[in-house]
């Protein structure tokens, strides 16, 4: 177990060091955020009761699309100078690979999401710092991730994963981008949790659910 | 040390091994030679642990395949045409990298860089490095963990006539030190002086088999060419 986890913490350490050293991902992730948050907030011209009911979705569409450009980039470096065939030489279970790869993806949505949540509270005038809503970021980034770095590693081989990701991606995360939305907007209108905890449960299960799902497919994800 | 069994590996309708059989025994360093198309890579794959096999059987150092996973790949170190390495980080800290996935002491990295011949430019990050340097600090990753059996795809790919000397240099230490090799190579000459014998994989079959060291340049030659009519034949 202490080997495992020491493999996942460099397979996190490496991929940090190379981002520190490009910034290619992070940064591309930042400007496509809170572009589009600025975009939304003048196309939208929202009155207080529309605010109210579209801001949530509004963040999480942010979050999402931004987490693609993370997620293509994360798995095409791995890709492009065959990297990924010396990360599965390595003497370890390769779920290893996605541990790291998820956690390194998870980390840099939420650095994203910490710089685009002060923005978006200063544009669109809702407390996003609150306890409640802070795990509900967690949670539906988690999910978001789960899913993402093992469609990421699924269409990695294929010529046009940029846009192959995408298709299959935002149909599978459908249920914790609804469920982090619906929680968001109950966080937002300051409605008691327990009239929004379903969601906040779905968010859970959905995340527990992918977690266990990867963990058992991911090797057979990798075969040529 | 690697033993083969009617090996098939097919993708999709296309058979790109047959039945193949093929042996190494502990020490011995085998060229694979073959036109492209041939199956070299596939098979190195396989032995890597990389591709499944369709149907056969294949062990490495005792190790039966596709079953052994970890434990086997302790046992491996791979040399590809591509370097494996990541261009944002400097040499060493790939190294520090793949050492952590081996489990390998900081000592031993310092080790490697000295024996590739990279220990004065190991801060230099990797995508400055020429494609020579690259492929030197490739086969430092690969040796990191002190592997009983080196598998090499084209280790020569893209490197000038300097590079490939050099190159050539670190693989007759490698081998040396009593690895298992098999390299897969197009230049006939350089692969008969590295190896102790030359395979000739054709249309996914060995056509022909010699010790390396019964062949002048322009035997090597006519064993290529007479072999793959064999094996077109066959």
């Amino acid at each position: 177990m202490k080997n495992y986890l020491r493999a996942v913490g460099a397979v996190i350490w490496k991929d940090f060091r190379s981002e520190w050293r490009s910034r290619e991902s992070l940064s591309a992730m930042l400007v496509f955020a809170l572009l589009v948050i600025l975009i939304f907030n003048f196309a939208l011209e929202l009155d207080i009761e529309a605010r109210t009911s579209l801001s949530a979705g509004v963040l999480w569409t942010t979050f999402i699309f931004a987490g693609t450009i993370g997620l293509n980039r994360s798995l095409a470096v791995e890709k492009d100078r065959g990297c990924l065939d010396g990360l599965l030489l390595a003497p370890v279970d390769r779920t290893v690979i996605y541990f790291g790869k998820a956690v390194g993806n998870l980390l840099f949505m939420l650095v994203v999401e910490a710089i685009v949540l002060p923005v978006f509270t200063f544009l669109y005038g809702f407390n996003v710092f609150q306890p409640g809503f802070l795990v509900v970021v967690l949670l539906g980034s988690v999910g978001y991730t789960a899913v993402g770095t093992l469609l990421a590693t699924m269409v990695v081989q294929a010529r046009t994963r940029d846009i192959l990701l995408p298709i299959l991606l935002f149909p599978l995360t459908l249920p914790v981008v609804i469920a982090a939305v619906k929680a968001s907007q109950g966080f937002f209108q300051g409605l008691p949790l327990e009239e929004f905890s379903v969601w906040l449960n779905i968010l859970v299960g959905y995340d527990l659910i992918f977690i266990a799902v990867a963990f058992m497919v991911f090797d057979y994800v990798l075969e040529d | 040390m690697i033993q083969v069994k009617k090996l098939v590996k097919r993708f999709g309708p296309l058979t790109v091994l047959r039945e193949l059989d093929f042996k190494v025994s502990p020490g011995e360093f085998v060229a694979l030679l073959g036109p492209n198309g041939a199956g070299k890579t596939t098979l190195l794959r396989i032995l890597a642990t990389l591709s499944r096999p369709t149907s056969g059987l294949v062990r490495v150092a005792s190790f039966q395949l596709p079953q052994a996973g970890p434990e086997l790949r302790a046992h491996l170190g791979v040399v590809s045409h591509q370097p494996l390495l990541y261009g944002d980080l400097t040499a060493e800290e790939n190294l520090i990298f793949f050492g952590k996935l081996f489990s390998i002491r900081r000592k031993r990295i310092q080790e490697v860089l000295e024996l590739v011949g990279l220990a004065e430019r190991s801060q230099d990050l990797v995508r400055i490095y020429s494609r020579g340097m690259q492929q030197r600090l490739a086969i430092g990753r690969a040796i990191l963990h002190n592997p009983r059996i080196l598998l090499l795809d084209e280790p020569h790919t893209g490197l000038d006539q300097e590079a490939g000397e050099i190159l050539d240099r670190v693989l007759k230490d490698v081998a040396l030190e009593g690895r298992t090799v098999v390299m897969t190579s197009h230049d006939l000459v350089r692969a008969a002086n590295l190896a102790s014998r030359v395979d000739l994989l054709s249309r996914g079959k060995i056509a022909a088999s010699t010790p390396a060291r019964d062949l002048s340049s322009s035997d090597l030659v006519d064993f290529y060419r007479t072999a793959l009519r064999g094996g077109e034949r066959a």
